[in-house]
């Protein structure tokens, strides 16, 4: 059986997303930001009447902070809220074969929490990426 | 009444509905305090509600319930199969007699002294009487859940935000609209305002529909205690959030229910107590920013809280170190206490321990807070703060760098701009501090709280939280705002500073700023002593504000603050003296003035602007100085002070300076021209336009209205003629002037035309006539 995926760049690397965690993918406006909060959060932004929490993908994995430049996010709800997750782009929706990561892979950073599992696209293998772990003030105790 | 009773009978059956679950689980676990409880209150509430509904027989089965289950709560009676049956039976019929009820039906009353009887401890098991099942009737009204409001208002808000940003669009947009598009919207934004009005008022009620079932309870509840109550209801008209008027309901009830129960005493101790015998409870309701004070105040005994603390020690709610160890004010907070009951003997009013819990419990629910200020022997005072709705909030918002944030109105106290000696910031060590007025309090600037930028931030936000009060430094304050606040995501909640968030019409997001997670952050340490002695200080009850000011005289007297309508400098012009008395001309009306010295040769006067609802006075000082409470002990005056001051009505201590007390009912009464109509005074003129122009405002200056011919229904006071031109006929006494300076007889009557003071003086005689 074959998921709906999402096949976005994060952080230069291609990854999958459960197309069921993505409301939309948008571009989003002016970023108000929030200061206080953790680092992985880029501020608030205007979608339409909502108000979404933006983040900034690139620091939520660990890595580089994601550019300013970026404006195009996947929206995603978790427990309630909606989040624009940052992403350098989306190239398309197709289903794929969910596959168990392979053993002995050593991910780092935040990729080890984010990734939950592999698809192949022609061949080339991309990590599924759960959103919901990407904001840790709400990432499952695993 | 009929709004109560279906209220009542609403609320009961609802309530039924959700306990029947508990009553299940209790009669599986008799033991089960939870459930107990439960249905315990079940009962207590519909006991309070037949007590002013006028429904002896409801009254009589739950009373006879709250018997059973306050024995059972406190220990003395065990409950077994037969008693809960017992309960149960009681409660069934609660929820049958309330269906009757509803449908109009009348039910057998003959088996209830045998289920009441089935309560006693050795009681036979009860046989169910099985009644017939009763007919509900049709109502014309729809009980919504209040979540279905909430929904349609957050849609409703939904929709504003969504036709903001059409019209938003359609602006930005480069190509000019279609005119039937344009039309279209205006429509919409119509419809969307209209609805929104009517959503809105879907959740506001009058705070009558809350008072309005007090004065039958006050009367039911005191004629059964045996004591006189005159009870005094006050804004009726102020508007509330109609979930608040539901959760309000039954803390009102119980906290009236105890004014009169515990406050008020009978009127024999009352005499003794040198009050009248007549109990005074005023319930009174008044918006203050987005919060409704709902204040419950009796001039009974007040409470004695050495008494309550012994009760709680009694019945071991807490340890005799722990209670000695309280504040004041935590001793008084132990009314709130649940199972505290400070009464020796149960009665049908009160004094379960059920109540003031409940009551502290809801007011909770809904985001409000509860205060009392107990004066033992002179009465007790509860403050019920509630904010007034809870979806939109009143807020300003402020700048902090090239942010914006809001702040809720009600916590802010005041804004202040650093500036000279009244308002300065100081640094204690390393901490930031702030002097308002000799008031030192802590600071947090904002902005590098919020890493936003440094320095000494220009303007002070002075706000108020539970903890204490501390200033908060910010760039600017930019508007107020009445917004839609939402809920922020956990990740920015977890910061710990913002309350939500929220878009404002500008169409960029904006959060809440929490104050009292503002202080925690900044580590604001609020030392317990300080809330401690503020609490104290709020518990002793506050005397009559007073204005304290000097007299023309160089005397500092002072008088109520409530008499003032407002203070304003008045050019010394303004105030002529006329028709024996002085007056001061303000904005087209003439306002008696009382002055007890000169004006020397000042240019200009404060003058204390003085009303008792009906007419006004004006009462001209030399400079206001503050506001302070007038001690409850006033040396009374003997008769009028000779020599100076007016009417005095005594002497009292302020700050250790005796100052006299300035009678507000002597200076009304002592003026007898209410704020009527002045005197008309009819010209005759000859047609050289002299009157018009040389006397009528002379007259005028002198408190006289004058007029060149008389309107329909009109008397003139006086009529005026020049000596050459023919009189015409008048009923009112006539004034004769002269073109010269010498009468040409010793009988002339005329008055030389320039001869003011002869001329005033003249026409007050006519009048007097």
């Amino acid at each position: 059986m074959s998921d709906l995926f999402l096949v976005a760049h994060i952080a230069g690397r291609g990854v999958a997303i459960d197309a069921a965690q993505v409301d939309s993918v948008v571009d989003i406006g002016d970023i108000v930001a929030v200061p206080r909060a953790g680092t992985f959060v880029r501020g608030l932004a205007a979608l339409r009447s909502r108000v979404v929490t933006v983040i900034d993908t690139g620091t939520a994995l660990g890595l580089a902070p994601t550019p300013d430049t970026a404006r195009r996010a996947v929206i995603t709800m978790v427990e309630g809220h909606h989040y624009a997750i940052l992403v350098d782009s989306v190239e398309d929706v197709a289903p794929f074969q969910r596959l168990a990561l392979s053993p002995g892979l050593a991910l780092q950073h935040g990729w080890a929490t984010a990734g939950t599992g592999i698809v192949e696209r022609d061949g080339e293998p991309l990590l599924i990426v759960d959103l919901a772990a990407l904001i840790p003030a709400s990432a499952p105790v695993v | 009444m009929d709004d109560l009773l279906e209220d009542f009978i609403a609320e009961t059956r609802e309530t039924l509905e959700a306990i029947s679950g508990e009553i299940v689980a209790w009669e599986s676990d008799p033991a089960d305090r939870t459930r107990l409880d439960s249905i315990f209150r079940f009962v207590h509430t519909v006991k309070g509600s037949c007590g002013f509904l006028d429904l002896p027989r409801l009254g009589r089965l739950s009373h006879a319930a709250e018997d059973v289950l306050a024995a059972v709560r406190d220990g003395s009676r065990v409950p077994d199969t037969a008693m809960v049956n017992a309960v149960l039976a009681i409660v069934d019929r609660i929820g049958e007699l309330v269906e009757a009820i509803d449908a109009g039906a009348s039910l057998d009353d003959t088996s209830e002294s045998l289920l009441i009887a089935a309560l006693a401890p050795d009681a036979k098991p009860l046989v169910h009487v099985a009644s017939a099942p009763q007919s509900r009737a049709a109502s014309r009204s729809v009980r919504l859940n209040v979540d279905l409001l909430d929904h349609m208002m957050s849609g409703m808000s939904e929709m504003v935000l969504a036709r903001n940003e059409l019209a938003r669009r359609l602006r930005d947009s480069e190509s000019s609209v279609d005119p039937q598009v344009e039309a279209a919207l205006e429509r919409l934004s119509l419809t969307v305002a209209d609805m929104r009005d009517t959503v809105t008022r879907t959740r506001m009620q009058k705070v009558d529909a809350l008072f309005s079932a007090l004065p039958r309870m006050v009367r039911d509840t005191s004629a059964e205690l045996g004591k006189a109550v005159h009870l005094v209801i006050e804004g009726a008209d102020v508007e509330l959030d109609r979930e608040m008027i539901e959760l309000m309901r039954d803390p009102l009830v119980h906290i009236v229910r105890n004014a009169i129960d515990h406050g008020i005493e009978v009127p024999g101790m009352r005499r003794a107590a040198g009050k009248s015998e007549t109990g005074r409870l005023v319930v009174s309701a008044r918006q203050s920013g987005n919060q409704i004070l709902i204040e419950i105040a009796d001039d009974g005994r007040g409470i004695d809280v050495a008494r309550i603390v012994a009760k709680a020690e009694q019945q071991k709610l807490y340890s005799a170190a722990e209670l000695a160890a309280m504040s004041d004010a935590a001793k008084l907070d132990l009314i709130f206490a649940p199972g505290l009951s400070s009464r020796d003997e149960v009665t049908a009013i009160s004094g379960r321990g059920v109540g003031m819990d409940v009551v502290r419990a809801n007011i909770d629910q809904i985001g409000g807070r509860i205060a009392l200020t107990n004066d033992p022997g002179h009465g007790l005072r509860i403050v019920v703060h509630v904010p007034l709705t809870l979806s939109i909030l009143s807020t300003i918002v402020i700048g902090v760098g090239t942010q914006r944030f809001a702040i809720p109105r009600q916590s802010i106290e005041e804004i202040v701009t650093v500036r000279g000696d009244q308002v300065r910031i100081e640094t204690i060590g390393d901490a930031a501090a702030v002097t308002v007025r000799g008031r030192r309090m802590p600071m947090v600037a904002l902005a590098s709280l919020f890493g936003l930028g440094a320095g000494p931030p220009p303007t002070l936000v002075i706000v108020s939280t539970r903890e204490g009060e501390y200033a908060l430094g910010v760039d600017s304050v930019v508007d107020t705002e009445e917004l839609v606040v939402k809920p922020a995501s956990p990740a920015v909640m977890a910061t710990g500073v913002y309350a939500g968030k929220t878009l404002p019409d500008n169409g960029l997001p904006m959060l809440l700023l929490d104050t009292s997670g503002i202080a925690a952050v900044a580590g604001l340490l609020f030392a317990p002593t300080l809330a401690n002695h503020a609490a104290a200080e709020e518990a002793v009850v506050p005397g009559i504000p007073a204005l304290l000011f000097d007299d023309l005289d160089g005397q500092r007297r002072a008088i109520a603050l409530a008499v003032i309508d407002r203070v304003e400098v008045v050019p010394t012009d303004a105030i002529r003296w006329s028709g024996g008395a002085m007056r001061l001309s303000v904005g087209g009306a003439l306002v008696p003035l009382y002055a007890v010295g000169e004006f020397g040769g000042r240019a200009d006067v404060s003058v204390l602007r003085l009303t008792d609802g009906e007419s006004e006075m004006a009462y001209a000082i030399t400079d206001a100085i503050e506001i302070v409470e007038l001690p409850a002990e006033v040396a009374p005056a003997r008769q009028a002070i000779p020599g100076g001051g007016g009417p005095i009505a005594g002497v009292v201590l302020i700050d250790g300076e005796p100052v006299e007390l300035v009678d507000p009912h002597a200076l009304f009464a002592g003026e007898p021209m209410k704020a009527a109509a002045p005197p008309v005074c009819l010209l005759q003129v000859d047609g050289s336009g002299w009157m018009e122009t040389f006397l009528k405002p002379a007259l005028e200056a002198s408190g006289y209205r004058c007029v060149t011919a008389l309107a329909a229904g009109e008397t003139a006071a006086v009529a005026l003629a020049m000596e050459d031109a023919p009189i015409r006929e008048t009923a009112a006494p006539v004034v004769m002037l002269r073109r010269f300076r010498t009468a040409e007889g010793d009988d002339d009557g005329s008055i030389y035309r320039y001869d003011r003071p002869a001329l005033i003086a003249a026409i007050a005689a006519r009048r007097a006539q």
